[in-house]
């Protein structure tokens, strides 16, 4: 069966010289949540931006595809990529509290996808927009509709992006660290929320995050990333099991036990880093042979 | 919260109403100026010369805030120089905002060569000074009306771009931009419908503030005799023509001052408080 989305061989460098991915492979399937870790820097939020069209300004793609449902982006015209990706992607951002319009009502945030790019009819995207809002279980969805976001919590917020996100009902959400920003106890809601809306829509999700807790809750398959370089390509059973490279052993021993709450924890091991470096340059020098 | 709330939003009012009070009498004066001026404002009497304001001794009905060296209303020609006041305001403003805040808009939105450009524009602009740059372009241009309105846009565009472009800057870093992108937004379409609203009260109040820098640049250039012709009465005019005799008839210089003071000062608390109205976040 073929991916829903496929990466092959992507390359994006900062301006020609820094390069920040490192011939990235992936594929996501229908319906399948593959976890992307990487500590910061990593690149994880940049393969998001990349299949998104959001690079910054000074990242270019230097060479590889994206094919999101067939169609290689970088082929098509920059007013049809913009259709097919707000028809058949979308975005949970990192963090709720700059997400939103602050000049802007949420109600038409919301619909605007659906009239302005699907052509629903105005009625009919702002009672699918109320359906949504009721299905992240926020309550009174009329008045949350005319509200600005400042008005409302930064959960609350959150919320409204995951209904906005699932509002076009896309075959894939990028959700880029859409817990970071929040504190702990909702996180987990929020956390469960997206699981449920993922399994009841059937939604591929890629999930960008450097919480392998989170990872081990939500996701089957799972992408490690170093210094834009690809080192692990694993289902979550496998990876918890017998992880398949140092440096992902390393970070699993990095994370805190919930049954060992005082332990202390260990931090990856320099001669795992210097490895992983090492690995980077040869990859390097490789390329420019 | 809400004491403050309440304590911002009065006094928000307040200014709202002062401001706004004082520009809607000085435009009606200026509108009805043939019906509400005492007298003919180009009427002189030189048995009427020097005639001080109401309160003091000698002042003469008819000539309520006094009357110049020619014997014309002080009054009268404070009304009708309103109306060269109040049109430059508008009409200069108007314009310089929309130019100013269109190049800055796409400057910060779009960055790359655009930006470029835009910015080495303001660059070399902001090199020159004003007030000579005005009175350069007036005698380039002639003297009138539309050169007045034309000296400012063009001298006073780069105000509006400077902040537009960096407040356009740093919306477009904000996280909604990319959601909309991602949405599907055009670039023109994410810059118009999620940027723009959220620079729009920035603008309302660069608008104002400039509709009172106009007043002033009209006011320099006829103090300097480079507005329009010298027969019509304008306030700059009139404070030049009021410093020649301020030791014998100071009400000649100071009343069209008042008025001159007034007006820039309402233009910017007005600009202040539609701002804290309108603003979403603020209300």
């Amino acid at each position: 069966m073929s991916a829903f989305l496929t990466i092959e061989g992507l390359n994006v460098s900062l301006s020609g010289v820094l390069p920040i991915l490192r011939s990235v492979d992936l594929a996501v399937h229908a319906g399948e949540v593959r976890g992307l870790v990487g500590e910061s820097g990593a690149g994880k939020s940049m393969i998001g931006k990349a299949i998104l069209g959001t690079l910054p300004r000074a990242l270019r793609i230097e060479s590889g595809r994206i094919l999101l449902d067939g169609e290689d982006l970088q082929r098509m015209r920059p007013r049809d990529r913009r259709r097919l990706i707000g028809a058949k992607a979308a975005l949970i951002p990192q963090d709720p509290l700059t997400a939103l319009n602050p000049a802007r009502r949420i109600g038409p945030q919301i619909t605007d996808r659906l009239v302005d790019i699907l052509g629903w009819r105005r009625r009919a995207a702002l009672s699918r927009a109320l359906e949504l809002l009721d299905e992240v279980r926020i309550t009174d969805p009329e008045r949350v509709m005319r509200a600005y976001p400042h008005e409302l919590s930064g959960g609350m917020r959150q919320r409204i992006l995951i209904a906005s996100a699932f509002a076009a009902e896309p075959r894939l959400i990028v959700a880029d660290e859409p817990t970071t920003a929040l504190d702990v106890t909702v996180q987990k809601q929020i956390l469960r929320l997206i699981r449920d809306m993922q399994a009841r829509h059937g939604t591929a999700l890629l999930f960008v995050t450097h919480d392998l807790g989170v990872v081990s809750k939500i996701c089957q398959t799972l992408t490690v990333l170093y210094g834009g370089l690809v080192l692990e390509d694993t289902t979550i059973e496998e990876f918890f099991a017998a992880p398949g490279h140092p440096y992902s052993a390393a970070l699993l021993g990095a994370t805190p036990k919930y049954t060992d709450p005082h332990g202390s924890l260990t931090p990856v091991p320099q001669s795992v880093i210097d490895a992983a470096n090492a690995q980077l340059d040869a990859f390097d020098r490789a390329r420019r042979q | 919260m809400a004491d403050a709330r309440t304590f911002v939003s009065r006094r928000a009012g307040l200014r709202l109403w002062l401001s706004g009070g004082w520009l809607v009498l000085l435009t009606l004066a200026a509108v009805l100026a043939p019906f509400v001026s005492p007298q003919d404002p180009l009427a002189q009497d030189l048995f009427a010369a020097r005639l001080p304001p109401f309160w003091q001794a000698g002042a003469e009905a008819g000539f309520p805030l006094g009357s110049d060296s020619l014997g014309r209303d002080v009054l009268s020609r404070i009304i009708y120089g309103a109306r060269v006041a109040l049109i430059v305001a508008v009409i200069a403003g108007t314009l310089t905002c929309l130019i100013g805040a269109t190049l800055g808009l796409v400057a910060g939105y779009f960055g790359g060569w655009p930006d470029l450009v835009i910015s080495r524009l303001v660059d070399i602009w902001m090199a020159f000074p004003p007030v000579l740059f005005a009175i350069l372009l007036i005698a380039v241009l002639g003297t009138g009306l539309s050169s007045i309105i034309i000296a400012i846009v063009v001298i006073d565009w780069t105000r509006f771009a400077r902040v537009v472009r960096a407040e356009a800057m740093r919306q477009a870093a904000m996280d909604y931009v990319a959601s909309a992108q991602v949405a599907g937004r055009s670039r023109a379409g994410t810059m118009l419908r999620e940027i723009l609203p959220n620079v729009l009260p920035t603008i309302l109040v660069l608008l104002t503030l400039e509709m009172g820098i106009a007043v002033i640049v009209e006011a320099i250039l006829s103090f300097v005799n480079l507005s329009i012709s010298t027969d019509q009465p304008t306030w700059g005019g009139m404070i030049a023509e009021g410093r020649l005799s301020i030791y014998q008839a100071w009400w000649v210089l100071v009343f069209p001052l008042v008025a001159l003071f007034l007006t820039v000062l309402s233009f910017s608390q007005l600009g202040e408080g539609l701002k804290d109205r309108f603003d979403p976040v603020l209300r």
